[in-house]
């Protein structure tokens, strides 16, 4: 017994008295042989070279607003490639709004809405859209990007899980990037397959019903498209909402101010309780011709994000002449609900017009006012596709129509879509002028692609 | 000239080291700060520095470290009684709930994150979001307002406080005016252009005023080109994943903004982050980072990128431009400086700290910065090299898939930058900058006097006057407002916990009897308050005790 006792001591003792080991070696070079690495190291250059042709280098120079007409590289054209779906962007009652809101104002708010930077039209407009959506509270951002880049990370945390349409434009997808949440993508507007990942989903949390009680799930989906100008099916939606108990987020940067009787989006458009969606995104860049965007829902959720909204506590808040002529462009899609009838009768002019057209395909609903023209047969590789389309688009332009293909970051999108030309259908244009774009298309389509 | 300054700046300032994290050591010794700013300006650097780098991070006594979690303590515990009753309906429920068809949805917050918001926030949030009614110059409107359910809502009385002091503002040049001269350029502009443009810059939303902005801008900054953004926080997460990806290593300074972080994250790189302008920090990471590559594989890194800020807002201190550049060059890193506060604000003609630093824009690799602050417009940029603005027009995501700036905004940066420069034929510019900085050196010298302990650089417009204690907070900042002047008060998460601070913008704008007004507050306030923490108050008799002056005049 002693002995044993004794070996036993004299180990620890040992033990005590021996070198520990580190886990990592750093005891093994040298200081001459760190300054031959450091030497050595020789780092890629800052950016890579780019080639003058590329050609996002020669994109095209407006001079002068991009109304109607456009100045686009010293010719005027009829413009079919800004989003200025009702016009706004050179009404008189707009600018004269923002003239009046520059003189009391100066231009810039100098501060975040948390330090000075909330001035009263932002609480004004914040009030109109609420009122106007028919929701409790609204929260406007400085950029329309930021706002759904900023909104979806406030909620969806790590560990929670989302499910995203694959046409899903860029901001989402880096608002999504940002939550470290886990992201299941199903296919475009395919219920069948969301339900599969649905169910998928039911069966992992009836593993670990700890787990899944904390765990928050979500759907993001566009109204109206960008990427296909397609929309999305959002009674289905609802349905799968409350079957499976998943909260969704819509982002209607498109159909805000174009779908729905008096302009209010793809929920008046279907007829939906506007309380069954949780949070509706949109900037307002597009039907309002101002900057920023905005977020409204029920106080529950949009309040979150006055505290929790990156884009909102730490960046400057909007100009208040953007924010005036937002107020004025919100006034005149009030008082004026026609408007959206004529623009949808002009889509769906465009978008028989333009059927038949040998070697391109229309993508898009009839009633979707941003359209994209795509080759039917692709010949071969992107690059090819991309300079084909470039054709028609300079023939077009040549002959007083300005166009544009829509433009992707390749490397960086999760589902690229095809390369194509984009077509947008504004209140302003006549139906002479869609009759000509139509006929245009055609025959640029004839003689490029045949 | 290295060495006598050398000296006496350890003699002099003692109080001129680094912030140590732990607030429970004992305050500062003297001897301690004498030989750590020997070391710090000691000839080896002396020579990098044209001009003395003078930066104080004074420590409180102990009992102001105790009382401070004690009130965060006592806050606590209320705030668990508070909840407690609520859930018992023993107090009325004012918070916004979920609908009645969604309770059996998964929780949207947990209870415990908003613990802080419920609990501590929320009594002293009258003191934030404080709506305007007039133009943020050096003095504005502010809207009254009243809460009757102790801030769960408030309401607006109808009246306006007028002429309160502005302190709280992004003001640094005083470009947000209403003077009709002033914006004449911009009206026509408005008036040509409209508000929106409705397109990104790569298909047709490039307008001919962003072309004639971007060319004043890298004329301006003295590089070759420059890109504009529609929004600064969106300059940094939108370009930083542009020029790294996987297989880059970011090292990023511990108090850098959110947009540099969320840009960072975004870009998929490693980060790694070192001390607060802690040069020996950043030079370890550095040398670590080339000799052991990257974790795991040990392959190279493909590049290193270092983020650094101009001024940082909440320290108030500026970056260490010539060291961080004569390491950069060592290691063959490449530097990004983000001069959002900075540009316009430092400089003797305001180019910003590489002006301040007296170096050449070519040292610095990306240099980015804001218009919303010195310009009183919004958007950002990014300059440098023809090739990186020529990667960055075809790469960026702003540049493909973000609307562009509003045109009347760019005009209202080509005029703010055209008086600048003198362009516009007047020295009003100038004369700016060195308003600016006369008002920089008065404000700071009189607080020292007072005996406040103040953060940052002699030169930094940005001044966080420290208060600690979370009652001070909400305290200060109502009696200032009684007085008729508007701060901005900081406290935890944009802080650490136990340093809440107040943090004043000075103004070109701003007058000599605007800021006595608010020196006068401040002095009775801080009698009041007890919030003259400093123990090394400046007399205000500088010649008695300058004695590098007595050294020269041999």
């Amino acid at each position: 017994a002693c002995k044993t006792e004794g070996i036993l001591i004299l180990w620890i003792i040992r033990l005590l008295f021996s070198k520990t080991y580190k886990l990592q070696e750093r005891s093994d070079l040298t200081l001459k042989e760190k300054e031959e690495l450091i030497e050595e190291w020789q780092p890629e250059p800052l950016v890579p070279p780019v080639p003058k042709d590329h050609p996002a280098l020669n994109y095209n120079i407006v001079s002068g607003p991009p109304t109607h007409i456009i100045t686009v590289n010293g010719k005027e054209c009829i413009n079919f490639a800004s989003f200025n779906f009702l016009g706004l962007l050179n009404n008189e009652k707009v600018k004269s709004a923002a003239q009046a809101s520059l003189k009391k104002y100066g231009v810039g708010t100098c501060g975040p809405r948390g330090f000075y930077g909330t001035f009263d039209v932002h609480l004004e407009l914040e009030e109109r859209l609420a009122k106007f959506m028919r929701t409790e509270e609204a929260i406007i951002y400085s950029y329309g990007f930021a706002t759904i880049a900023s909104a979806i990370p406030a909620y969806s945390k790590r560990g929670d899980i989302v499910f995203v349409d694959e046409a899903a434009c860029f901001a989402i997808q880096k608002g999504l990037q940002a939550s470290r949440s886990n992201i299941k993508l199903f296919k475009h507007n395919d219920m069948a397959d969301l339900e599969r990942l649905l169910k998928e989903q039911e069966t992992e949390d009836q593993k670990n019903p700890r787990k899944a009680r904390v765990t928050r799930r979500f759907i993001v989906v566009e109204g109206l498209y960008m990427n296909t100008g397609d929309i999305c099916p959002l009674p289905e939606l609802i349905k799968l909402k409350y079957k499976y108990k998943v909260r969704i987020f819509l982002e209607e940067s498109l159909s805000f101010g174009v779908l729905g009787e008096h302009g209010r989006g793809i929920t008046e458009h279907f007829g939906i309780n506007i309380d069954d969606i949780d949070l509706i995104s949109a900037n307002m860049e597009n039907s309002l011709a101002s900057i920023g965007g905005f977020c409204c829902g029920r106080s529950f959720i949009i309040d979150h994000q006055r505290l929790s909204g990156q884009g909102y506590c730490f960046s400057a808040s909007l100009p208040p002449l953007l924010a005036a002529a937002a107020i004025e462009a919100l006034n005149i899609m009030e008082d004026s609900p026609d408007i959206f009838q004529t623009l949808r009768a002009k889509c769906e002019r465009i978008h028989k017009a333009l059927q038949g057209i040998s070697g391109l395909k229309v993508v898009g609903e009839s009633f979707s006012p941003a359209l994209h023209l795509q080759l039917e047969e692709s010949c071969g590789s992107r690059e090819n596709d991309v300079k084909l389309l470039k054709r028609v688009v300079d023939y077009c332009m040549n002959s007083g129509i300005a166009l544009t293909q829509a433009r992707y970051l390749e490397k960086e999108e999760k589902c690229l879509p095809p390369p194509s030309i984009r077509v947008v259908i504004t209140v302003e244009q006549t139906e002479q002028e869609l009759d000509k774009a139509a006929s245009l298309l055609k025959e640029a389509a004839q003689s490029v692609l045949n | 000239m290295a060495n006598p300054s050398a000296v006496c700046n350890g003699h002099l300032h003692h109080h001129h080291h680094q912030k140590q994290n732990n607030l429970l050591k004992s305050g500062i010794s003297k001897k301690n700060g004498i030989t750590k700013g020997m070391k710090k300006n000691g000839v080896s650097n002396g020579t990098l520095y044209k001009k003395t780098f003078i930066e104080h991070f004074e420590q409180a006594p102990m009992y102001v470290a105790v009382f401070t979690f004690v009130g965060f303590a006592v806050g606590t515990i209320f705030g668990y009684l508070r909840d407690f009753m609520r859930a018992w309906g023993l107090e009325k429920r004012n918070i916004a709930a979920e609908r009645e068809q969604q309770k059996d949805f998964v929780p949207l917050y947990q209870d415990f994150e908003n613990f802080y918001t419920r609990n501590l926030y929320l009594r002293i949030r009258d003191n934030w979001n404080r709506p305007i009614c007039s133009v943020p110059g050096p003095q504005f409107d502010l809207m009254e307002r009243v809460t009757d359910d102790y801030n769960w809502t408030f309401r607006f009385t109808g009246r306006t406080i007028k002429n309160v002091i502005n302190m709280g503002s992004y003001n640094y040049l005083g470009f947000a005016e209403t003077d009709v001269n002033a914006l004449k350029t911009v009206t026509i502009e408005l008036e040509k252009y409209g508000t929106g443009v409705c397109s990104t810059r790569q298909e047709m939303g490039t307008l001919d005023k962003h072309v004639e902005l971007e060319k004043l801008v890298a004329t301006f900054l003295g590089v070759e080109d420059a890109m504009v953004f529609g929004m600064g926080f969106a300059t940094n997460s939108m370009n930083i994943p542009a020029l790294v990806g996987k297989g880059c290593l970011i090292l990023s300074d511990e108090l850098n903004h959110t947009s540099l972080v969320l840009g960072a994250r975004l870009s998929g790189a490693t980060i790694r982050i070192f001390k607060h302008n802690n040069m020996q920090s950043l030079e370890k990471l550095l040398r670590d980072a080339i000799v052991y590559g990257q974790p795991r594989t040990h392959r190279a890194w493909r590049k290193i990128i270092i983020l650094v800020e101009g001024i940082y807002s909440m320290e108030g201190s500026i970056v260490r431009l010539p060291e961080i550049v004569s390491l950069k060059n060592k290691y063959k890193a490449y530097l990004y400086l983000d001069e959002a506060h900075s540009i316009g604000a430092v400089g003797a003609t305001g180019r910003g700290v590489v002006e301040y630093f007296g170096m050449s824009p070519d040292d610095v690799d990306v240099l980015m910065g804001t218009f919303t602050k010195s310009f009183g417009a919004a958007g950002g940029y990014i300059a440098g090299k023809k090739g990186l603005v020529d990667f960055l027009r075809t790469h960026s995501h702003s540049a493909v898939y973000a609307t562009s700036m509003c045109p009347a905004v760019a005009e209202q940066i080509i005029r703010a930058m055209k008086c600048l420069m003198g362009l516009d034929g007047t020295t009003q510019g100038l004369q700016r900058v060195r308003q600016l900085e006369k008002n920089t050196r008065y404000f700071r010298r009189k607080l020292h006097e007072m005996g406040f302990i103040i953060y940052g650089n002699d030169d930094s417009p940005v001044v966080p006057l420290l208060l600690y204690m979370p009652g001070k907070i909400g305290a200060f900042a109502r009696r200032m407002l009684e007085k008729n002047i508007g701060v901005v008060v900081v406290g935890f998460p944009a802080t650490p916990i136990t340093e809440s601070r107040a943090r004043f913008c000075v103004s070109a704008a701003h007058t000599r009897e605007m800021l006595d007004t608010v020196l006068n507050a401040l002095d009775e306030l801080g009698d009041f308050l007890h919030l003259k923490y400093s123990r090394y108050s400046k007399s205000s008799h500088p010649e008695l005790y300058e004695e590098s002056r007595l050294e020269l005049e041999d």
